[in-house]
């Protein structure tokens, strides 16, 4: 008993932000596709297509993964979070508030990858040191900047103890 | 006024909800009815003639929207300074990359194999990639002479100096290209329609720069032009001209098709094919007396530009003005040319010469005192520029800056002198560690008159629902603009800073307050800002609807009762160049900027021996910036303008073969991490300045002057060897490191040692 | 994004017999994609041929870790982060557990697989180093059985191993006797994190009496193939460590590896470091004695 493509787009369904999700689509196409175009869910971002910046970075399975290196038909079944699924009835969560407070986003084009990665790091590590901050998100690539202030939100966010 | 102070302090950043929760839009998340994709077909070869396109088999052609230089209704150019670049390679090619053929299809999966689809064959030129390959004249590609644009700039008496000089010390100092590698690529979508006219969205610095390139291009009138910027991921003066390539090419396609077209690069086409920081080669010969002080000197300061002009005569203009740094020169002499090379255009870079010419300088000033047995720190001291003496363009310093007193504060916060010494007492066998300095200063706003050729438009707008916006074509895009314009306006308006909003900058709704570069917006545009608010509060006091003082609900229901008997109402502001800035520009003398930011910027490293890897340990920046109007955005600027130093100094190399770019992923060109960047300390002294607003000069580039000198000049300290070029390389440090301890003998014999 | 997804089939079987049962109809036909962060990458860029995929993420009989007295069985499947995370791994393997944690960032190695790492037979790769001086096995599996292999006759050139067409690999078998020796790793890359190693060194040496009992190196990208220094090793084996063998050691070694000039750094950098840390790795080995 296998899912296959066989030429023809297959129904793949999966859990985005705690709501059903069922898609048409290619076996191959890559998951950060598909949730950006099919899903309208554009807050997940691409910056290399290469698994280097992290911008793609979602949480399947409550692990952080880049959404540009999985096909489509590998997420059926699983939990994904987006950015888009922080925020809770229009609350911030508080990793987006400590964020905003210490200048953690400047473009903002590496934010939601960035704030997912802080995420995933806080839910293993609820107070981590700057070092284990550097280290946990050193996967994200920011050009703006130079790390210091994400660092801060993320220590901040951790002193608070909330993840989400 | 009532309400609390909101210059000065750091209110949230306006769009920073919707960044944080992914509400941001980008310009590929914006999708029209009918769009198609395009894509381009670029040159594989630097130089030549094309001869034929062969449209390969297994391809649907006619399904594709094809543009070639015929279908361009009006001149192709991508207009900037000069027209020599085309839009599209008509008939000649001048550098790998170069955009030959358009292709557009509702599937974008279906473009790339397209794209290989299409072989050309061309006859072949030879082709040059280097300053010194352009300046000998071998081959000639551009002009009559390689050469984009001279300078020359002259002070005092050059030639008597060299008789009365204690030590004469040269130097030649070279940087490499470096990509901005902002994380969002370049993208436009663009949509014609025959009676509105042509309207492009997307990743941009400068949406009139855009407008004006399309007109060109496009042979449209003013009106029937809209540029409009989407949220921009990370720029650094790398979308202040490609953009406008980009632009054109989707509204070709969009013209030629009827129906919107999107193109957006990969990160592989993005690093390929636009434009990096100018790689320079600067040339010190400086009269020194014994003391220390500089008598005089000679400067060559020489960029490679690529293939076409673009904004080179810009960059070398900031370049050539910065190269005598924050010193006092009685006599210079500075000799600066950009010339041509078979590469992609270089381009604008923050900071757009002057790490370039700056990196030189205070690697020779380390230089300078090793000669003449001075401190780095001593050197720098004595030849600092105090108020009232003049800048190798003649500029009066007129500003009370004490750069004695910066390297003061630098030294001692990064405990300079004790780390100093004990690391000279305690060097490791396996690591040595060093301490460098690095004085410099960065010009805000375009040079001499370009302010005034500008004549940048700013406007404030009263809503009928009694808020105000701020009209200005100056871009958001990660430096706080629309977040610092809101802030001025609310002050000067008296306003909360939750009164004020900001028109999205659109070419059919704002003025031209002039292109976002040059660390001008705040200063600048900021000060237009100020001057517009001072127009509506005199209209609204005119009319009677509102007091001298008055409160926000008040301004808002005075606002509220003229709109509805007057109409929506602006307040426009236009630059005029104040009356102590004069500059002669064809003799390239006089007042180069309106401020200058001071800077002094101390590196701790440490070398691995093991490894010959360099860590930044700790890096202390101090600047003086006129008024901090936000303190968290300002640190922000600093901090990743350091960041991007560091990534100058130590690791950013573009590998070249044959003009292109041979490391064009993010796995191989490399930036820093989180994992690669110490602590970076920033101090701010506060100076008024009367030209900026509330104070302030401009900020966004200065940091990228210091970091990469500070550093090598770190290195020397560690290891007493002397690097003058940049990027440096653990591999590059090894090769010195195995030629010094061998020196007759090359380093690759290293390997057959046994 | 440079490929075209319709072009492409991508199978998921549920159990591995199926995985082996499809590969043994059509050998050489279906490319096994695992974590994908070394096959997606190469699609993204336009650049993978084979067409058929077969995805073996998260098998169950791949993803799984099996302790036994005598050997430790790391399922193919098992991700760096499920590496990392082991007790087992981390206290009596920590050369693989501490390469885990180096091979790119996070999100990589969440779905970066140990299998997929020794298939892809990049001589970069972090974590092969430390199997070769563990001298691992492996478990091969097929429909048409099992088989254990030698790490290290695995790899035969440059991105060519022993594995079959419809084979896979099932599982890193390690012996667990490795208590008394000192091991070290270290990786040199462009930056501190999420970087392609341009040397990197994996360690394991034991003292007797002052004397090197037994020592084993293994470097990666100074080769086409992950390299045992066996060459270093016998003249290091036997003798005491003093300046005069440390200096020895760093010559032998520079000799002995055979790195080229690419795109990430120069041969003779190579030779030079891959010296420097075997010497690095002796001078901590004998400090280490003395702090007994």
């Amino acid at each position: 008993m296998s899912e296959s493509s066989q030429d023809a787009r297959c129904e793949i369904a999966f859990t985005v932000n705690g709501q059903l999700a069922t898609v048409r689509a290619y076996a191959m196409e890559r998951l950060l596709d598909v949730l950006r175009h099919e899903l309208g869910l554009t807050g997940t971002k691409e910056g290399c297509g290469e698994g280097e910046c992290g911008s793609c970075s979602v949480l399947m399975d409550g692990s952080l993964v880049n959404s540009c290196l999985i096909p489509v038909l590998q997420a059926s079944g699983a939990n994904i979070v987006t950015i888009e699924g922080l925020a809770s009835d229009g609350h911030l969560a508080v990793l987006q508030q400590t964020f905003l407070e210490y200048g953690g986003a400047q473009c903002g084009i590496c934010t939601p990858g960035m704030i997912l990665a802080a995420v995933h790091l806080l839910t293993k590590k609820p107070c981590p040191t700057l070092e284990e901050i550097r280290e946990g998100l050193s996967g994200n690539l920011c050009r703006c900047t130079g790390y210091m202030q994400i660092i801060e939100a993320v220590a901040e966010a951790g002193r608070h103890g909330a993840a989400t | 006024m009532k309400n609390a102070p909101i210059v000065g302090t750091s209110v949230p950043r306006i769009e920073g909800r919707d960044k944080v929760t992914g509400l941001a839009r980008y310009v590929d998340d914006m999708v029209l009815p009918g769009m198609l994709y395009g894509a381009t077909v670029r040159s594989r070869i630097p130089r030549g003639k094309i001869k034929e396109f062969t449209f390969g088999p297994d391809i649907d052609w006619k399904a594709f929207v094809i543009v070639s230089p015929r279908d361009i209704p009006g001149k192709n150019c991508i207009a900037l300074i000069e027209d020599d670049q085309p839009c599209l390679a008509d008939g000649l090619v001048n550098h790998p990359e170069e955009p030959l053929l358009l292709l557009a299809h509702p599937d974008r999966h279906l473009l790339p194999k397209a794209v290989e689809a299409v072989s050309v064959e061309y006859d072949p030129m030879p082709a040059i990639f280097s300053m010194e390959e352009s300046e000998k004249l071998s081959q000639v590609v551009w002009g009559a002479d390689n050469t984009f644009k001279t300078y020359l700039i002259e002070k005092g008496e050059v030639d008597p100096v060299w008789e009365n000089a204690d030590y004469v010390v040269e130097g030649e100092y070279t940087t490499g290209a470096q990509e901005q590698l902002y994380i969002e690529n370049n993208g436009m979508i663009a949509s014609f329609d025959p009676q509105q006219g042509l309207t492009v969205w997307g990743s941009l610095q400068c949406p009139y720069y855009v407008h004006k390139a399309l007109m060109k291009l496009c042979n449209l009138p003013e009106n029937r032009v809209r540029v409009v910027q989407m949220e921009t991921g990370g720029a650094f003066g790398g979308k202040e001209e490609y953009p406008s390539m980009i632009a054109g090419h989707a509204a070709l396609l969009a013209m030629k098709s009827g129906r919107p077209v999107k193109i957006v690069y990969d990160r592989m086409e993005d690093m390929a094919a636009t434009t990096k920081r100018h790689p320079s080669r600067t040339r010190h010969r400086t009269a020194i007396r014994r003391d220390g002080k500089i008598l005089g000197g000679e400067i060559e300061f020489t960029i490679d530009g690529g293939a076409y002009e673009t904004l080179s005569p810009v960059v070398l203009s900031r370049g050539a003005i910065h190269a005598g740094g924050p010193y006092y020169w009685p006599s210079v002499r500075i000799r600066a040319k950009a010339v041509a090379t078979n590469t992609p255009p270089h381009g604008a870079f923050r900071g757009f010469g002057a790490p370039q010419s700056l990196f030189a300088l205070e690697r020779h000033m380390d230089h300078i005192a090793e000669v003449l047995g001075l401190s780095s720190v001593e050197i720098r001291r004595r030849n600092f520029l105090t108020p009232g003496q003049t800048t190798t363009t003649g500029q009066t310093v007129q500003e009370e800056i004490d750069l004695g007193k910066l390297l003061d504060r630098a030294l001692e916060v990064s405990h300079y002198h004790t780390k100093k010494e004990k690391f000279a007492e305690n060097q490791q066998e396996r690591s040595k560690k060093g301490m460098g300095v690095a004085a410099f200063l960065h010009g805000a706003g375009f040079t001499g008159s370009g302010e005034r050729y500008l004549g940048s438009l700013v406007g404030l707008e009263v809503c009928s629902d009694g808020s105000v916006r701020v009209l200005v074509s100056s871009t958001e895009f990660g430096q706080g603009t629309k977040t610092v314009l809101c802030q001025i306006a609310a002050e000067a308006l008296g306003l909360r800073y939750e009164d004020v909003g900001i028109a999205q900058p659109d070419t059919r709704e704002v003025p031209n307050s002039g292109p976002t570069v040059a660390s001008r917006t705040v200063m600048v545009v900021g000060k237009l800002v100020q001057s517009a608010a001072v127009g509506i509060r005199q209209t609204l006091t005119a009319s009677g609807k509102l007091g001298e003082s008055y409160s926000s609900d008040e301004f808002r229901v005075a606002c509220r009762a003229y709109v509805a008997e007057h109409g929506k109402f602006r307040s426009l502001a236009r630059y005029e160049q104040p009356d102590d800035i004069v500059w002669d520009e064809e003799k390239y003398r006089g007042s180069a900027y309106a401020a200058f930011a001071w800077a002094v910027y101390v590196a701790e490293v440490t070398v691995d021996l093991v490894t010959y890897s360099v860590s930044v340990d700790d890096f202390v920046a101090i600047q003086e910036v006129g008024k901090v109007l936000h303190p968290v955005l300002a640190k922000g600027q600093i901090i990743g303008g350091v960041a991007q130093g560091v990534g100058f100094a130590l690791y950013e190399k573009v590998i070249w073969e044959n003009g292109r770019m041979q490391n064009g992923q993010m796995t191989n060109y490399i930036m820093p991490t989180s994992a690669d960047l110490p602590d970076i300390r920033v101090f701010f002294e506060e100076l008024n300045n009367v030209h900026g607003a509330f104070g302030a000069k401009g900020i966004g580039e200065l940091p990228m002057d210091g970091p990469a000198p500070a550093i090598v000049n770190a290195i020397e300290d560690a290891l007493h060897i002397a690097f003058d070029s940049i990027p440096l390389l653990p591999e590059d440090i090894f090769d010195a490191l195995a030629k010094r301890a061998v020196p007759e003998i090359a380093p690759s014999s290293a390997q057959g040692q046994q | 994004m440079r490929a075209r997804p319709s072009d492409y089939e991508l199978v998921i079987p549920h159990t591995l017999p199926a995985v082996l049962s499809l590969l043994a109809q059509e050998p050489g036909v279906w490319l096994p994609i695992a974590g994908g962060t070394d096959v997606m990458v190469q699609y993204a860029a336009g650049k993978l041929d084979r067409r058929k995929l077969v995805s073996i993420w998260n098998l169950p009989e791949l993803r799984r870790i099996d302790v036994f007295a005598a050997e430790i069985q790391i399922g193919a499947g098992c991700t760096y982060t499920d590496l990392s995370e082991h007790e087992v791994v981390n206290r009596e393997f920590t050369l693989l557990s501490r390469a885990a944690r180096w091979t790119g960032g996070i999100a990589n190695q969440n779905r970066g697989t140990i299998g997929g790492n020794i298939v892809n037979a990049s001589p970069a790769a972090d974590s092969l180093p430390a199997l070769l001086v563990y001298e691992a096995e492996l478990l091969l599996v097929s429909a048409r059985g099992e088989r254990r292999v030698p790490y290290t006759e695995f790899h035969i050139d440059y991105r060519k191993t022993q594995i079959a067409p419809d084979e896979l690999i099932r599982a890193i078998c390690l012996k667990r006797r490795f208590p008394e020796y000192y091991a070290h790793a270290r990786k040199v890359g462009a930056r501190n994190a999420q970087a392609i190693a341009k040397v990197c060194l994996a360690a394991l040496g034991r003292l007797a009496d002052g004397v090197v009992e037994d020592i084993r190196l293994a470097m990666g990208s100074v080769a086409p193939v992950p390299l045992r220094l066996t060459g270093t090793e016998r003249i290091v084996k036997g003798n005491r460590i003093d300046s005069w063998l440390v200096q020895l050691a760093r010559t032998t070694a520079t000799a002995e590896v055979q790195p080229i000039d690419d795109i990430r750094s120069s041969a003779r950098y190579r030779a030079a470091v891959a010296g420097n840390l075997v010497a690095e790795y002796l001078e901590q080995l004998e400090r280490c004695r003395n702090e007994t």
